[in-house]
């Protein structure tokens, strides 16, 4: 298996995605003769053609909107939002159109449209292009959402995404493009929507998270295993619909969960895990649930220091790990 | 000296307190040819403040002693000799830092100090510290506890503050320990508050001893902490000259107060709020309004002081020690209810330190626990007044022309009658009554 970055995960989903099915193709802003602000889509433009692979106007709602009617009509979009804090302008079309259309239409209609939205900070892009807007949708029945943390993963959940015959938002988080490496087959393969992932095995607390975040768990617990703490990671990689009986399997193996994720606190994924996790699982729970995320401050810092201080780290994860396990 | 001794690591009496010279062996917990772990108990040292077990500073075989016990020798007295294990003569447990760390960058290296610290941590609740947390059970648990019959008493807490994890009881379970079924339910011993031991045991009398060839009596060695006592006691009763009074004071309303707090506190706090926590709150706050209560008489002129430490006298079965709760007027009634229950525990536990006894400057004696009714309490020298809290007792009381039943409870106060006179005294009573009858059951206690 060859070892490649997460953000080449993702290209070569698209490629082989577009090679098997002619309905499948690319639209966002500067995504063909350039081949993305990240480069994701390299390439791209020169194999499929200017067709397949649309560079669009600056606007976001247009580029939601026509991918929904190609995708009612039988296409395959998959629209890239340069930054997800730019998915704003078409949350109308996002939450009351593309969500909606197999409901309102009695089952009728579908709408299978990706929605590809690079997510999270710690690239020192300030206010507009750090944001995690996942909790923006995540409430919104009809959506599903998809945040992977490896190359494996990335592949295997955009193909399968790709695949989904209703609107699925794939967050990728833009410090994991080049930073995370990781074993990809070769052959076709899908990673199946609404999954988790047990990341490591272990008996003294539970760790839950997804994206960038799941790497700093798995670090400091790398580092606590030599003190004889033993942590269970699960990564969600889907947060809609989320793994239910993963969640409630791995909360029960120690009975000490910590939720991690770089969105705020306030409403986040990790309020929704908490509250599946003691809504099922009181008896079974040693300590109280614990959540380790991002400030709940407007926006990410545009100075560098500030924004250091912000991001979640491999040491305050592990600081809340051993808390949690001295606890 | 020191040629002859080479490669022995001398250990010598150490300075307890600041004003300890000289110290007695109690008795030696090991014996020439033994081996000794560093910080490992090797005799027991007694002086008039305190008595505490003296670990050994070295690792290695003792290999001579050179005080027999009950012997009273200077500080820095070599005591005994042990020849050092090679290469372990350690002052201080340095941490261990793995070996990998050396290549880390330094600012990692912090991170593997605060590595090295958690081990110990986890280690260390094992034994003794905080147990503010041993009572406190997760849902996980209890269910666990209550699936495989397991007496939690009988588990060792390695969590926070003495918490037993769900790990904890499910290496207890999978470690085969029998758990003998208990057919009668174990009333919890009160651990806090200064009451006696529930069971306390009869002094054994040996008749043989007693009786035989026409002897009607037997003697006993004093220990040096009687003689410590006896010292003190003979000194205030014929230094001090001691007045006497008491007061009697309506605490209905405080046990109406206490019963509404007591198991929610006991569970939020893992100690029991005692009537005394109430009581010491009270006396602190009149010895502010009354300082000249905390003072001393010093020949020439009388030292007030400025802190407010209250020595809590607590019996054990064959002693008594004062132990200091120190600036109490700080303290609300919880933390005054905690420090309570970890000084009396010590007390028992025989674990108090020098540090503990000193600097106290009133003291209070909670008679009641025995159920005494009216003391004449000792002063505690040098200060200059004791005050007995006696048992709560429902009594008849008449109250604006009819008889009504109360909670009554009586303080006597033995005072310095150099420093202290009826009439303060009395303003002093009439405070404390006041606070303790102001309690009422929406009284705060943090």
């Amino acid at each position: 298996m060859a070892v490649i970055e997460y953000i080449e995960a993702i290209r070569t989903a698209l490629q082989e995605e577009m090679r098997r099915d002619d309905n499948v193709f690319v639209l966002g802003e500067d995504v063909g003769l350039k081949g993305g602000v990240f480069g994701t889509t390299r390439g791209l433009q020169k194999e499929f053609g200017e067709m397949r692979v649309l560079d669009t106007p600056l606007a976001e709602s247009a580029i939601v909107g026509a991918s929904i009617g190609a995708a009612m009509y039988g296409m395959r979009p998959v629209a890239e939002m340069q930054y997800s804090d730019f998915m704003l302008p078409a949350t109308n079309q996002i939450i009351s159109e593309a969500a909606k259309i197999r409901y309102r239409s009695n089952n009728d209609w579908n709408c299978p449209i990706v929605i590809r939205a690079p997510y999270g900070g710690g690239i020192f892009g300030g206010l507009y292009h750090s944001q995690c807007p996942e909790s923006i949708f995540f409430g919104t029945p009809g959506l599903k959402i998809v945040a992977p943390s490896t190359p494996y993963d990335a592949k295997g959940l955009l193909k399968a995404a790709i695949r989904d015959g209703d609107p699925v938002l794939f967050f990728e988080h833009k410090k994991c493009y080049r930073m995370i490496t990781g074993e990809v087959p070769e052959a076709d393969y899908i990673v199946e929507i609404g999954k988790a992932d047990v990341k490591r095995e272990g008996t003294d607390i539970t760790v839950i998270s997804y994206g960038l975040t799941v790497h700093f768990a798995l670090q400091a617990a790398e580092e606590l295993a030599a003190d004889g703490i033993s942590a269970h990671i699960l990564d969600l990689r889907s947060l809609q619909p989320l793994d239910h009986e993963a969640i409630l399997e791995a909360a029960a193996k120690t009975g000490k969960v910590l939720i991690i994720h770089e969105d705020n606190k306030t409403g986040g994924v990790g309020a929704e895990v908490a509250a599946i996790i003691a809504e099922e699982l009181i008896f079974d729970l040693d300590a109280p649930i614990a959540r380790l995320c991002g400030y709940d401050v407007p926006a990410m810092p545009i100075s560098p220091p500030l924004e250091k201080f912000y991001m979640l780290n491999k040491e305050k994860v592990k600081q809340a790990m051993l808390d949690l396990a001295l606890f | 000296m020191q040629g002859t001794r080479a490669n022995g690591v001398e250990i010598t009496m150490p300075q307890l307190a600041e004003s300890v010279v000289a110290a007695t062996i109690g008795k030696w917990l090991k014996k020439p040819g033994d081996f000794v772990l560093e910080y490992e108990e090797i005799c027991d040292i007694i002086t008039d403040k305190v008595s505490a077990p003296l670990p050994s500073t070295a690792e290695g075989i003792l290999r001579e002693i050179l005080v027999p016990e009950g012997a009273t020798v200077d500080v820095g007295t070599v005591l005994c000799i042990i020849d050092a294990a090679s290469g372990t003569v350690t002052g201080k447990a340095a941490g261990h830092v793995p070996a990998g760390a050396a290549n880390d960058e330094l600012a990692d290296l912090d991170v593997a100090d605060k590595k090295s610290n958690a081990g110990n941590v986890r280690r260390n609740a094992d034994l003794e510290g905080d147990q503010s947390m041993r009572y406190r059970y997760s849902p996980a648990v209890r269910k666990i506890a209550d699936e495989n019959s397991v007496d939690l008493e009988q588990i060792i807490g390695t969590g926070l503050g003495g918490r037993i994890s769900r790990k904890d009881v499910l290496q207890y379970i999978e470690s085969g320990v029998k758990i003998p079924a208990t057919d009668a339910v174990k009333v919890p011993l009160r651990t806090s508050g200064l009451h006696l031991p529930q069971n306390s045991t009869i002094p054994d009398k040996d008749p043989d001893v007693q009786f035989d060839e026409g002897r009607s009596e037997y003697h006993i060695d004093v220990t040096p902490v009687r003689n410590t006592i006896a010292n003190r006691m003979r000194q205030s009763v014929s230094e001090i000259p001691h007045a006497w009074t008491m007061i009697e004071v309506d605490v209905t309303k405080l046990v109406l107060l206490r019963n509404k707090h007591k198991d929610e506190f006991v569970r939020k706090e893992g100690v029991n709020l005692t009537y005394l926590a109430f009581l010491l709150k009270a006396v602190v706050s009149a010895i502010k309004d009354y300082p000249m209560m905390n003072s001393f008489w010093a020949v020439d002129k009388i030292v007030v002081k400025r802190d407010i430490n209250i020595s809590l006298a607590v019996g054990t079965e064959d002693s008594i020690w004062t132990p200091v709760i120190r600036k109490a007027d700080q303290k609300n009634i919880s933390g005054l209810a905690r420090e309570i229950d970890d000084l009396a525990k010590r007390t028992r536990a025989g674990k108090l330190t020098p540090g503990d006894m000193q600097g106290g400057t009133f003291t209070i004696n909670n008679t009641g626990s025995f159920g005494s009714i009216l003391s004449y309490p000792i002063i505690n020298y040098p200060q200059a007044a004791i005050l007995t809290f006696e048992s709560i007792v429902k009594r008849p009381v008449v109250i604006q022309d009819m008889i009504a039943v109360r909670s009554m409870v009586n303080l006597c106060l033995s005072l310095d009658h150099r420093i202290l006179d009826g009439v303060i005294c009395g303003r002093f009573l009439q405070r404390v009554k006041e606070n303790l009858e102001s309690y009422h059951p929406d009284s705060q206690l943090y």
